[in-house]
């Protein structure tokens, strides 16, 4: 088989980016030992990230990076949609809305006063959302950024035409196997890791610090499966047993995945008590 | 059970010495250490190493340290692990899948034989291995991964002679006196050591030792110490009626109460020392020519744990809860013939939110025992 053909049999990867950081992008170049055997299982056409070789669509399989914060963008996820068979978000942006989806609560006119010298160059939606209110989406994955080993995980099985399943349990069995000592329990902090899922490896925790719920809700985020994590019991504990004051009950749930549901209603919850 | 009930004095020195022997014998020495402001099992060499002068406060969703500058070596009762990760470990390759010309091949990887001596095990800690061997070991499913890290341990326990406010053992009739389950047994009293036998093994590195045996006096005086500390515990679980009383109170309205406060964390499963759910995975490589399969800690409080094909049976809170104590207290003394709960309490500590499986329990059988009056 020549090298053309093997280039035409497999499935072509593309990697899109809207609003984001880039991080998740660099969780893909992060693999480094399975980058080279994703680059045999795949054929990765459209990736600026990586390469300034692009080759047009359509595409088998998208990863995409980003929330829609813009008019354009919102066009643009459109014809991603139309140019690939399986897409996939990557990352809390992209499957959340992001720490910048924070605008949704504020007024976008005053943070362009205050930001830039000529705002009225700045062509922005009031707000930041998730692909998934945009277009049909296949798989989200979860993080800030997300877990490379979930990234490989969920391509793997799409490549065996096994239908991708993760783990929508809470971070504490990740702690827990890990050996991790419970920075709740221990040192009273406000650690959202009860009602977050888990994915991460409990990396913050093992560090001795308060989970920020990057992975978002343990389950029944949005359209999963299960009941939606009872972040009001958890919410209760930080005023009542650690002496939050409600502002900062409200803060750990409007974070990076702050505008999706359960994280978003908690917030608004004890928001009306500040 | 003690090798002739022969008691004697055990020196720091002679324990330092002892430290040596187990080394030089192939051990691996784990006690507890502090840690990230709790006490983790973690690899020693040294006496110094063990948290001298450290006592642990423990209560509902809280546990602190406090360096209190006594002399005592095993005055911190426990941390958030049992023995459970010693022999059930939080997540065990099993299988190490090939793609062949035939189909595939799938090459079991029992762990390495180790040996680990453990010290400052805890009568709770004891009891709850006893309970894991059962299952493991005694069912018909004998499961030799636990088998081999279980085979390689030496015991050396630890008598309370402290209660924590958690801790509800001498209801549960598992402590604070170890009374079988250990290589050696220590009792911390008064600046000093005693050190019994409860095997074989534990004996002939007694006799290693060369010790001087203890006084009557101090061995009086240990004893009552231990009977003190049982008499000291605030909790306690009445077993009256259990395990009917529970199933009595299967449509108690405290189940929603206490799924109201209960995150479905899984920390109370996952500190337990009896719990041992758990799920497998597999992990293929991009080439799809291996896969590893391998079984991790799970709990009854996840979603997934309840999902049986196109069904969940344990949609909410509530049904995982009651799911779980009713088979801790209740459908485990059917399934075993004892009780799923030993009264160390860490589930208690251990839970973020503090929901104290006590608690509910009276609750749930005290008007449940009312209404059917």
């Amino acid at each position: 088989m020549s090298t053309r053909d093997a280039e035409n049999t497999r499935p072509k990867l593309a990697v899109f980016k809207f609003a984001s950081c880039d991080g998740c992008q660099l969780s893909v170049l992060n693999l480094e030992d399975d980058l080279l055997a994703l680059g045999q299982a795949l054929d990765i056409a459209y990736f600026p990230e990586a390469s300034s070789h692009m080759n047009p669509g359509p595409y088998d399989l998208a990863l995409v990076e980003g929330s829609i914060t813009t008019e354009e963008d919102a066009h643009r996820i459109r014809s991603v949609r139309e140019q690939v068979k399986v897409l996939i978000t990557i990352g809390a942006c992209a499957t959340a809305g992001g720490i910048q989806a924070l605008r949704n609560w504020a007024d976008l006119e005053s943070f362009k006063q205050a930001v830039y010298p000529s705002p009225q160059y700045i062509q922005s939606l009031q707000t930041s959302t998730p692909i998934s209110e945009h277009v049909p989406v296949d798989f989200e994955l979860w993080g800030c950024p997300i877990d490379k080993g979930q990234l490989l995980r969920v391509i793997t099985d799409l490549l065996a035409g096994v239908r991708p399943h993760l783990q929508a349990e809470s971070v504490c069995l990740e702690c827990k196997r890990r050996g991790n000592v419970c920075v709740m329990v221990a040192k009273g902090l406000a650690c959202l890791g009860p009602v977050t899922r888990a994915g991460c490896g409990a990396i913050c925790p093992g560090m001795g610090r308060d989970c920020y719920g990057c992975f978002g809700p343990s389950e029944g985020a949005r359209k999963g499966p299960g009941v939606p994590p009872n972040t009001a019991s958890l919410a209760s504990c930080f005023h009542n047993e650690l002496q939050l004051i409600p502002v900062d009950v409200m803060r750990r749930f409007r974070g990076i995945n702050g505008y999706t549901s359960s994280f978003k209603e908690e917030s608004a919850r004890w928001d009306k008590k500040t | 059970m003690a090798v002739a009930g022969k008691i004697d004095v055990l020196s720091r020195s002679d324990l330092q010495r002892f430290f040596d022997i187990l080394g030089s014998k192939g051990y691996r020495i784990v006690g507890p250490s502090v840690r990230d402001g709790s006490v983790m099992w973690e690899t020693i060499q040294f006496v110094s190493d063990l948290p001298s002068g450290w006592r642990d406060h423990q209560e509902p969703g809280r546990y602190r340290l406090e360096q209190t500058g006594s002399r005592d070596i095993f005055g911190v009762v426990h941390g958030p692990q049992s023995l459970k990760p010693f022999a059930f470990a939080p997540r065990e390759p099993l299988l190490q899948i090939e793609r062949c010309k035939e189909g595939f091949t799938a090459r079991p990887t029992l762990p390495q034989q180790r040996k680990v001596a453990v010290i400052g095990a805890r009568a709770c800690d004891l009891a709850g291995l006893a309970i894991q061997d059962q299952v493991f070991l005694q069912s018909e499913y004998h499961d030799p991964y636990y088998a081999t890290r279980r085979e390689g341990l030496f015991i050396i326990a630890v008598n309370c002679t402290r209660a924590l406010q958690t801790c509800f053992c001498a209801s549960m009739d598992t402590g604070p006196r170890a009374k079988n389950g250990f290589d050696l047994v220590l009792t911390e009293v008064d600046d000093q050591l005693l050190v019994e036998a409860g095997s074989e093994a534990g004996a002939d590195l007694l006799s290693d030792l060369a010790l001087s045996p203890a006084s009557q006096k101090v061995i009086s005086e240990a004893a009552a110490c231990v009977d003190a500390c049982a008499q000291s515990q605030i909790r306690r679980v009445d077993r009256t009626g259990l395990p009917q009383a529970l199933y009595d109170a299967h449509e108690h309205p405290r189940w929603d109460d206490v799924a109201a406060r209960c995150l479905a964390c899984a920390n109370c499963t996952m500190v337990c020392p009896t719990c041992f759910c758990h799920k497998v995975e597999e992990i293929p490589d991009l080439s799809r020519q291996n896969a590893e399969h391998a079984r991790l800690w799970d709990s009854c409080f996840t979603q997934e744990h309840g999902y049986i094909h196109g069904k969940n049976l344990r949609p909410t809170i509530t049904d995982r809860y009651r799911m779980w104590m009713t088979h801790k207290f209740a459908s485990w003394i059917d399934q075993f013939g004892t009780s799923g709960c030993v009264g160390c309490g860490r589930c208690i500590t251990w839970c973020p939110v503090g929901i104290d499986l006590t608690e509910e329990l009276s609750s749930l059988l005290a008007s449940s025992s009312r209404s059917h009056a």
